[in-house]
């Protein structure tokens, strides 16, 4: 049975919480201050992976293309740079607006498909936005476009510190986190799992099916222009590969592995496929040989998720959920 | 507009189309009978590809190493089918998703573990290097014709082997209604197996005979995947025919648009700003009809399910 | 004489060559339980359909309480009123019956573009949503996953969800599809409760309880309403009993 209510589960994000907070200085104790770096590129691609899950756990839609509105984001901050704007309470704003409105546009017409169509046309509108940004020779084309900096926050906080930069990725990862929790157990996200789960039902009893899945897919678009806003920052770089179609496939495979549907599905996700390919890069350059066969093994033994392997282990009348 | 142009683009067209449908055939039938999205189909391309530059090492015989080619890859593509992907055919589409990629990650990483990270040499025949004369004025490469040659006696034994034999009105029964094919009591499992071995074959041979023309290196098979699924969805998932007229499409749309948008463009925007949009607008196009198949005709051209 | 709740005007339904509704004219007055019955293929699903929103019809209009509404969605009519059950059990499979109830609570009372508050805290909600589990039978089953209910408890949760949206007119699509005796009675029951506090229009193939629960029957077949009174004048009529004959057992109209 799948329950509709999602518990944040304060007893371990909290200690987990607790744990991120103080990873910064214990890495520069020992120093090593490329885990902090690692550790905020991981939170980065949690925020994007938890924002694709908004869509596909929880509002059933599978979209191939969420990539549009992580390079979207991430090249609007980097566009109004280039531009002399690099206030980040202009350009971040800006750059989330930017990517909520392609969804808009996107979503308004592939929500009229489903299923594999959808899946289609969905890839096919970010290639189209792909090759749109790679064309515009001033703002980098193949190359990407570099930043001169990081984005101007103010008030003493200098983001091209990295753990002033990590703390502020941290704090914006946990709010945004902790406010998709709150949504999905309240009236939006109970009647959008109702779509997600039995559309022709969902429209009997009176949910207007089209515009929750469009809300949904706004905010997940949103959401992921601002782990776009992020990126661009930490990288100092806009890269095409942003918007590449195998980027919207690298978060796919992010939800997938953590688990559709499970509140932390794409946070576990991301850290998981991050960590493999830091780790297995270490030994050998062929580490995606190695990722690839631990995909498989998670195919095979925990097909809904690694997240699925916690709810069974811990069977309640409800039915656990992440 | 230059006539000769325009016809050496059309011809060019219909080869790049053409070699679309060969690896959109198999796609679409696996996907229409056996209703799996395989992300790896790309890299039996690759394969094929491959095994072809290795071959013609040895024998230095391009016919050798392209029916070397097309057995490996059709014996490759049976292996994983009956070791892996026959695993997946009741799962849901995500969970293909998962392991196809994963087999991507896999079969290109063990490619470059064997021959490295270089891209190889594959030459097209010497008989063949040079050009042809068409019309007074239209040369075309030699090369190009074989391949336009072979492209279009494939499709033509395809649509034989579809449309008039047992083995192909029972794959046509799969893609259309699959429980009814497993009601009529199909050896399900060695149609499957053949069918998969079959598209990795067609998928082989596109490889090897683009192998001259682009580059035969890792990733080759990725972005030539993603066309290949433009194409069966607007030719309708599961219909041999929908992918020739769909491969056709997008093999004319695409090659004739990149000559002549930039062009065309030109004429009313600054040179600029012509050259910056007009490859960016060639790229789009497909994509721009594939969104306008999916919206005003999702289930493709010639759709196989009823 | 009080405004008919739902009023259809020569609604008119092609699919290719085949008319599956052919200028249907039917007025269902307010508190009426409303019977339509025909042999299989005339065409009482599609008429239904054109009803709920589901089917735009080619022909005809549909009005609502006075108002039209052959344009509007689904959900839209379920907001005005309109609700319908399905002929094949249509729930949220996965979910408990008492989360199915409180969806449909929640559908009916108020927008769902709400985004802070968690909805387990609006006791009012679950407490409706009880409460309807009570009144349709199946109050012992609510922490159930509504998959694990028997095929007649699930079309009682089918017809509760309807229930749930506060209709003004109920479409009750073959509710007593697949039943055994007992859970028949209990469905009869169940609609008979309904009946009191709402108009219905039921399609059913069960002639025992169409004659029991209705106070008007039409006739539909081959797209087109036949007879349309009490259920004796009906039972009587010699075009109905025609088209019954080879169809349903002749007995039942006896």
């Amino acid at each position: 049975m799948t329950a509709l209510h999602h518990s944040l589960l304060p007893r371990v994000a909290l200690p987990a919480l607790a744990l991120l907070i103080a990873f910064p200085p214990v890495m520069q104790a020992i120093d090593q201050p490329f885990y902090i770096v690692l550790a905020t590129r991981i939170l980065i691609f949690a925020l994007a992976a938890s924002s694709l899950n908004l869509l596909i756990g929880f509002g059933g839609m599978v979209s191939f293309g969420h990539a549009a509105f992580f390079g979207t984001g991430a090249y609007t901050v980097g566009i109004l740079m280039v531009h002399g704007v690099d206030s980040a309470w202009i350009a971040w704003p800006a750059a989330v607006l930017a990517s909520a409105l392609a969804a808009l546009l996107i979503g308004a017409i592939s929500l009229h498909t489903r299923g594999v169509y959808f899946i289609m046309i969905t890839l096919a509108f970010a290639q189209m936005i792909y090759y749109l940004f790679v064309s515009l020779k001033a703002y980098g084309g193949d190359d990407g476009l570099t930043l001169a900096g990081r984005s101007q926050v103010g008030f003493g906080v200098d983001l091209a510190s990295d753990v002033v930069f990590y703390y502020v990725v941290l704090a914006i990862v946990a709010l945004l986190l902790a406010l998709l929790g709150r949504m999905v157990n309240a009236r939006f996200g109970r009647a959008l799992q109702a779509v997600r789960e039995n559309e022709t039902r969902a429209q009997a009893i009176g949910f207007p099916a089209y515009r929750y899945k469009l809300a949904c897919f706004v905010l997940g678009g949103a959401v992921a222009g601002l782990a776009g806003v992020l990126i661009v920052n930490q990288n100092e770089l806009a890269s095409p590969n942003l918007l590449h179609w195998m980027q919207s496939g690298m978060l796919l495979i992010m939800v997938i592995l953590g688990g559709v549907g499970f509140l932390y599905g794409g946070v576990l996700g991301a850290l998981v496929l991050l960590l493999l390919e830091e780790t297995l890069s270490e030994y050998t350059i062929h580490w995606q040989f190695g990722v690839g066969l631990i995909l498989l093994a998670v195919v095979l033994f925990a097909p809904n998720g690694l997240l699925s392997l916690a709810q069974r282990r811990t069977p309640s009348a409800r039915g656990a959920s992440g | 507009m230059d006539l000769i142009l325009l016809l050496e683009q059309t011809l060019n067209g219909l080869q790049f189309g053409l070699m679309l449908f060969l690896l959109a055939a198999g796609l679409t039938l696996v996907f229409g009978i056996m209703d799996m999205i395989n992300l790896a189909h790309g890299s039996l391309y690759m394969v094929g590809a491959y095994l072809a530059a290795t071959l013609i090492g040895y024998t230095g015989s391009f016919t050798l190493a392209l029916l070397g080619a097309l057995a490996g890859t059709a014996l490759f593509g049976a292996a994983l089918e009956v070791s892996l992907l026959r695993t997946l055919y009741q799962r849901d589409h995500l969970t293909q998703v998962l392991a196809t990629f994963a087999l991507i990650l896999i079969i290109n990483e063990g490619t470059r573990m064997i021959w490295g990270s270089q891209a190889l040499l594959l030459n097209a025949p010497d008989a063949l290097s040079g050009p042809v004369e068409l019309l007074p004025g239209l040369t075309y490469p030699a090369y190009r014709l074989l391949i336009i040659g072979v492209g279009l006696a494939v499709a033509a034994a395809l649509y034989l082997l579809v449309t008039h034999t047992r083995i192909g009105m029972l794959v046509r029964a799969g893609a259309s209604n699959r429980e009814m094919a497993l009601t009529m009591g199909v050896n399900v499992k060695r149609l499957f197996t053949a069918v998969f071995a079959a598209g990795a074959a067609l998928s082989a041979l596109a490889g090897v005979l683009l192998g001259p023309l682009l580059a035969v290196q890792v990733g080759m098979g990725e972005s030539i995947l993603i066309l290949a699924f433009v194409v069966i969805v607007i030719g309708g998932i599961g219909s041999v025919r929908g992918a020739l007229v769909g491969a056709l499409l997008v093999g004319f749309v695409d090659t004739l648009g990149r000559t002549l948008l930039p062009m065309s463009l030109r004429t009313v925007l600054p040179p600029q700003v012509a050259s910056n949009l007009g490859p960016a607008l060639a790229s789009i196009l497909i994509y721009v009809l594939m969104a306008a198949v999916l919206f005003w005709r999702p289930q493709g051209l010639f759709p196989a399910r009823g | 004489m009080a405004e008919a709740v739902l009023a259809l005007r020569g609604l008119t339904k092609r699919f290719g060559g085949l008319t599956a509704t052919d200028g249907v004219t039917l007025d269902i007055a307010p508190g009426e339980l409303h019977a339509l019955i025909g042999p299989n293929g005339a065409g009482k699903t599609t008429l239904i359909h054109q009803i709920s929103g589901a089917l735009p019809p080619d022909e005809g209009s549909v009005a609502f309480g006075g108002r039209e509404i052959t344009r509007l969605a689904v959900h839209e009519r379920v907001a005005a009123g309109l609700v319908r059950s399905f002929q094949v059990t249509n729930i949220f499979q996965r979910f408990s019956v008492l989360d199915n109830m409180a969806l449909a609570v929640q559908a009916g009372s108020g927008s769902s573009m709400a985004f802070w508050r968690p909805v387990a805290r609006e006791t009012a909600l679950f407490r409706e949503a009880g409460e309807l589990l009570a009144r349709i039978g199946l109050a012992d089953k609510a922490a159930s996953a509504a998959a694990e209910l028997a095929h007649g408890e699930q079309r009682q949760l089918e017809v509760g969800l309807a229930l749930a949206t506060r209709p003004k007119l109920l479409l009750l699509d073959e509710p007593l599809a697949g039943m055994g005796p007992e859970e028949s009675e209990r469905m009869v029951q169940l609609i008979a409760a309904l009946a009191r506090s709402c108009t219905i229009l039921l399609v059913e193939h069960d002639m025992q309880a169409v004659f029991r629960l209705a106070t008007r029957i039409s006739v539909l077949v081959s797209g087109r309403i036949i007879a349309s009174g009490a259920p004796d004048d009906v039972r009587r009529d010699t075009e109905v009993r025609r088209a019954y004959l080879g169809d349903e057992a002749p007995s039942a109209l006896a």
